[in-house]
């Protein structure tokens, strides 16, 4: 098989693995306000707190991979989305600080607690904002990016965002009320079920809205015999929805939470098909951005030693953390 | 006036500031994740309450360095690609995957076992969590590891071919590239520069609590083995920095000659110049103390060894000289002055007043902070010394930065400056708080949640009178 295209799954994956993770702890950011003051936000803090860390560190795996798998595509991605990116670096510092701070200050939490809760929807929205700006196309000439200051932001852009902003607080949510038990359980559910159909709306919407992009995506999911492989993604997409609002309403465990990952994770199918093979719509495929054969696989060979092992000890330190979070947080 | 902040000296200010503010973290953490390790590992060993006390005196402030570190460093991830677009590209292929190794092999180990060794204690049990503690302070050391492979490689490039749109490639062996000509020296100095970092401001800590009560018998512990640190480190730091100089000296000979202030060359010995204001219009040093032949002496081992100047370096490829000469000076100062500090210990333990010479105990106080101002001057020496060049010899810093108009990268610059400084300014508020903190028997660890109405999570003081005869507590008492 192409290395190249084994090196699009890897970060393709990386990406995944990111939005997942680190989705549901920059959902409970988002959703910070809306819990009680007190043992409600202490208790989400606890659940995230011992593995957030390991969650964002997806984001370096994403972004350093995309930079040694893939040079060009990271040295025309990021200066085309210069603001977004510095706008999320940014709005992650003060989600990540806010672990520490709000424990360290107790004067001072309220504040620390916007922090938190502004960091997460800042990252969040820029983050769905440079997907967004990915899809639209970004113009490149002579290997670097030469569109304008502010190509970012449009009317699709800002609807990824928010449709990142909403799926990341369905996350959140669903992760609560595995968590989480009694009074802010039942808070969690509330939260999930709106969540849940923001994120289906605005999840349709922005497929409708990328068969109207433009006509080689339209071409994709439209045309025969394109349409056998594309079809099936929105119907299971479909299916996962349908059983997720089910579960939320009645579930007490983790059920509504795995099914919002599937529906992530069917989402991003949706994507990966409306990309391929681009890595930078419309002019740079993963062939034109890849590094040699040479970084290929040596780095090759590292992920396969190391992936194996991250993946035991990050679900290791899943496990020591496992169930219900209760009232004596963890100590 | 200000025409020279163009876009490209906009990005590099940047670039220097984001990474200085980020170096500080890791010199610390890479030190103080060890030192954890050296405690709980005493701990387990001896089963003295001391070291659990110790050591969760010291995690507390960890966790806030570290998290500091984190967001600090994802920062540097993407600005590689938000800045210097064109070096990411030209670079990507041989740097890339060392950046990737290092993702790879040490952040997912720090941050996967970061929550048990700072929540798990009582999960895993004792050993379980040793091992956490021995993963974390690992991964710091792995993450040094890469991080100054690529470093090295943008100092003295190895092993790679050169590609015909002018991209650089890697070459048939990737040993050439991680372990370029400068790496292993580089390696040495600057994880000894992290350890003698944390050693210093755990002898400064220590030396506080002593000042007001020298009985404090937690304060004496830190502080013996900081002074410890500082008495065996400074010297073979001292070796391996002077190691380090002749491998530059051999592999670029200009940065030397900035660190020097030799813009003459000298056929039959040079002078070392031990203070003086460089002039790089006139090309000459003023008010110069100088020691003849001294700097053929260090740098060649012969009196009358001759060594070129600057004179015969074109103007063009000459870095800057004043910001290297000082920031050499001030560095080389701090090493001695630690130096001095570690003999003056050795000096007072044979004298049996380590603990009773609160002289000792100010200038250990005021060395507190030294060795980040240390790290930082050598770091400015070793990257302004490299200049013009990002890729010393191959590519020019000035051809390396992304197409960004200069408004952008102000606005951008500014904004990472004010919450900078606010919010890393905070932290470390935070951390003096805990550290003015009396180190006591039964020190809590990172703790908190709701366990009474009015909680205070971790940073409740504990009984305030200094016990003293905590020595003999069991092993497993006061596990939190």
């Amino acid at each position: 098989m192409d290395l190249t295209v084994i090196w699009a799954f890897i970060i393709a994956f990386a990406v995944f693995a990111y939005v997942v993770m680190d989705g549901f702890d920059l959902g409970i950011g988002i959703l910070f306000p809306t819990l009680r003051v007190g043992q409600g936000r202490d208790r989400a803090m606890n659940s995230i707190a011992p593995v957030w860390d390991g969650n964002e560190t997806w984001l370096v795996l994403g972004g350093g991979g995309l930079f040694a798998a893939f040079p060009l595509a990271y040295a025309v991605v990021l200066p085309a989305t210069y603001p977004l990116i510095i706008a999320m670096l940014l709005g992650l510092v003060f989600r990540g600080v806010a672990f520490e701070y709000r424990w360290r200050d107790p004067a001072h939490r309220p504040f620390w607690d916007a922090a938190f809760f502004g960091g997460s929807l800042v990252a969040a929205m820029a983050q769905g904002m440079t997907l967004g700006a990915l899809l639209q196309g970004v113009e490149v000439v002579e290997r670097a990016y030469a569109g304008s200051w502010f190509d970012w932001l449009t009317p699709y852009t800002l609807l990824c965002g928010l449709g990142v902003v909403a799926g990341y607080a369905l996350l959140g949510s669903t992760w609560l009320i595995w968590k989480l038990d009694g009074g802010a359980q039942k808070h969690a559910r509330w939260l999930a079920l709106r969540a849940a159909i923001a994120t289906i709306v605005l999840m349709g919407a922005v497929s409708l809205y990328n068969i109207f992009l433009n006509a080689e995506y339209a071409e994709r999911w439209l045309t025969a015999p394109e349409i056998y492989f594309a079809a099936p993604v929105p119907i299971i997409t479909a299916i996962i929805a349908v059983s997720m609002l089910r579960a939320i309403g009645t579930d007490r465990n983790s059920k509504p939470f795995w099914l919002s990952i599937a529906l992530f994770l069917f989402g991003m199918l949706g994507l990966g098909v409306t990309m391929w093979p681009y890595v930078v719509p419309p002019g740079l495929t993963i062939w034109d951005a890849a590094a040699p054969e040479r970084s290929q696989i040596f780095m090759l060979v590292g992920v396969a030693i190391t992936m194996p092992l991250i993946i035991a000890y990050t679900a290791w330190a899943y496990w020591v953390f496992r169930g219900k979070v209760s009232d004596e947080g963890y100590h | 006036m200000l025409d020279f902040l163009d876009a490209l000296m906009l990005a590099r200010i940047q670039f220097a500031f984001t990474v200085s503010f980020h170096f500080f973290f890791p010199a610390f953490s890479i030190g103080l994740a060890s030192y954890l390790m050296v405690l709980e590992g005493l701990w387990l060993k001896t089963g003295r309450q001391i070291y659990l006390d110790l050591f969760k005196y010291w995690l507390k402030i960890f966790a806030i360095a570290f998290a500091m570190g984190v967001v600090s460093g994802i920062v540097m991830s993407y600005q590689f690609g938000t800045n210097w677009s064109v070096f990411s590209d030209v670079a990507g292929p041989v740097i890339g995957p060392l950046m990737a190794y290092e993702v790879l092999t040490a952040f997912f180990l720090e941050a996967g076992f970061l929550g048990v060794m700072l929540f798990g204690m009582n999960k895993v049990g004792k050993k379980l969590h040793f091992a956490a503690t021995c993963m974390v302070a690992l991964g710091t050391f792995v993450s040094a590891f890469w991080i100054l492979s690529v470093n090295s490689w943008m100092q003295t490039p190895t092993g790679y071919e050169i590609a015909a749109n002018g991209q650089f490639l890697p070459g048939p062996s990737w040993w050439d590239i991680v372990f370029n000509p400068s790496f292993p020296y580089r390696l040495v100095h600057t994880v000894m520069a992290a350890y003698l970092t944390t050693a210093f401001v755990v002898g400064g800590v220590g030396a506080w609590h002593l000042l007001k009560d020298s009985t404090n018998l937690h304060a004496r512990k830190m502080f013996s083995m900081a002074m410890w640190m500082a008495a065996i480190v400074t010297p073979l730091q001292i070796f391996a920095g002077d190691m380090h100089g002749l491998n530059t000296l051999e592999h670029q000979p200009q940065k030397v000659m900035a660190m020097e202030g030799h813009f003459d060359s000298h056929p039959d010995g040079a002078p070392l110049i031990l203070f003086g204001i460089p002039d790089s219009e006139a090309k000459t040093v003023r008010y110069a103390i100088q020691i003849p032949k001294l700097s053929s002496l260090i740098l060649k081992h012969d009196l009358d060894a001759p060594m070129a100047g600057l004179d015969t370096i074109p103007d063009n490829e000459e870095p800057p000289v004043g910001v290297v000469f000082w920031s050499f000076r001030v560095m080389v100062g701090i090493g001695f002055a630690m130096l001095g500090i570690g003999m003056w210990s050795l000096f007072a333990r044979w004298r049996r007043k380590l603990y009773d010479w609160p002289w000792l105990h100010r200038a250990a106080l005021v060395m507190a902070p030294s060795g980040f101002v240390a790290v930082l001057a050598g770091w400015i020496t070793t990257e302004v010394g490299r200049q013009p060049y990002v890729i010393y010899g191959l590519l020019r810093t000035a051809d390396a930065a992304s197409p960004l108009d200069a408004p952008a990268v102000a606005a951008s610059l500014l904004a990472f400056i004010i919450v900078y400084f606010a919010v890393f300014g905070v932290g470390v508020w935070y951390i003096l708080r805990l550290m003015g903190k009396v180190p006591h028997v039964g020190e809590v660890g990172v703790k908190r949640g709701d366990t009474g109405p009015i909680r205070t999570a971790g940073i409740t003081p504990g009984p305030t009178q200094n016990p003293g005869h905590d020595e003999t507590l069991p092993a497993d008492k006061g596990d939190v």
